[in-house]
């Protein structure tokens, strides 16, 4: 940024993650990559079950095929569990934690 | 082999008798493994049932308490599906789905591959052709070389049915 001179100050500190309480964050959903299911199939699913554009759900599909996993929604954690039974009924493998 | 088409709000397939055979097969296979043979110490099972907290055995168990019934009877009807709207009797056929049967298919389709997919020790980079290839080597007549080609011929079926419903 341009402009007058400010006086120095020392950074602040931004909290980090660490200092948010546990109770507080919220829980995720993910999905793993797993030898079977067809890239194409987790891309419908993943459009179907979130509603995701077809870019979006082609995304997280990549994520998942190429980093071994994703989340793929976010929020509490009942909602999460509600995610991953939809996940499970449609075969993909969904584990729930906290972000 | 046969594939899905789309024909006006349907997805519409010709079966030979033996793929009707194996299709009715392996659908009776899911449904066995979700019934009578139904053990929570199966690999199978194991994934098609993933635990949701990896590291939390009460929360997992919890999470079944709720889930599972409804999980189970999704997955048993959806491979009832299958079997519902195959041909009659032992001969081949026209199958006819509405958008909802075919999503019953590829939902099932899917279970059966897993179910199989964990068998066959199917992993990250495995060379459907190689494996067959070897497998024919080792013994043309063998239980693995009939698995692999219905594992292989179950992907194909499900990703002419997805082509299908996505177009």
């Amino acid at each position: 940024m341009g402009g007058m001179a400010a006086p120095q100050v020392a950074p602040v500190e931004t909290p980090d993650t660490e200092e948010v309480p546990v109770s507080d964050r919220p829980w995720v959903t993910i999905v793993w990559d797993d030898p079977v299911n067809l890239m194409t199939y987790v891309t419908w699913v993943f459009q179907k079950l979130f509603g995701y554009s077809r870019e979006k759900a082609e995304r997280l599909m990549l994520d998942v095929h190429h980093k071994g996993k994703a989340v793929v929604s976010t929020g509490a954690r009942e909602r999460m569990e509600h995610d991953a039974a939809q996940l499970h009924a449609y075969g993909l493998w969904a584990t729930v934690e906290r972000s | 082999m046969s594939m899905f088409r789309r024909r006006g709000d349907h997805y519409v397939a010709t079966f030979a008798v033996d793929e009707v055979r194996v299709l009715r097969k392996v659908a009776a296979e899911v449904v066995g493994l979700l019934t009578d043979g139904f053990d929570h110490g199966d690999p199978v099972v194991g994934r098609l049932f993933p635990d949701v907290y990896p590291d939390d055995d009460a929360g997992t168990a919890e999470f079944r308490r709720y889930t599972e019934g409804d999980l189970k009877t999704g997955k048993i009807d959806q491979a009832g599906a299958i079997l519902a709207a195959l041909p009659d009797g032992d001969s081949g056929g026209e199958v006819r789905l509405d958008a909802e049967a075919a999503e019953a298919w590829l939902r099932a389709l899917n279970d059966a591959r897993l179910a199989m997919g964990v068998r066959l020790e199917i992993k990250d980079g495995t060379d459907l052709g190689e494996e067959l290839d070897d497998a024919v080597a080792e013994d043309p007549g063998s239980s693995r070389v009939f698995q692999l080609s219905v594992y292989a011929y179950l992907g194909y079926l499900q990703e002419s049915l997805l082509n299908a419903l996505i177009d």
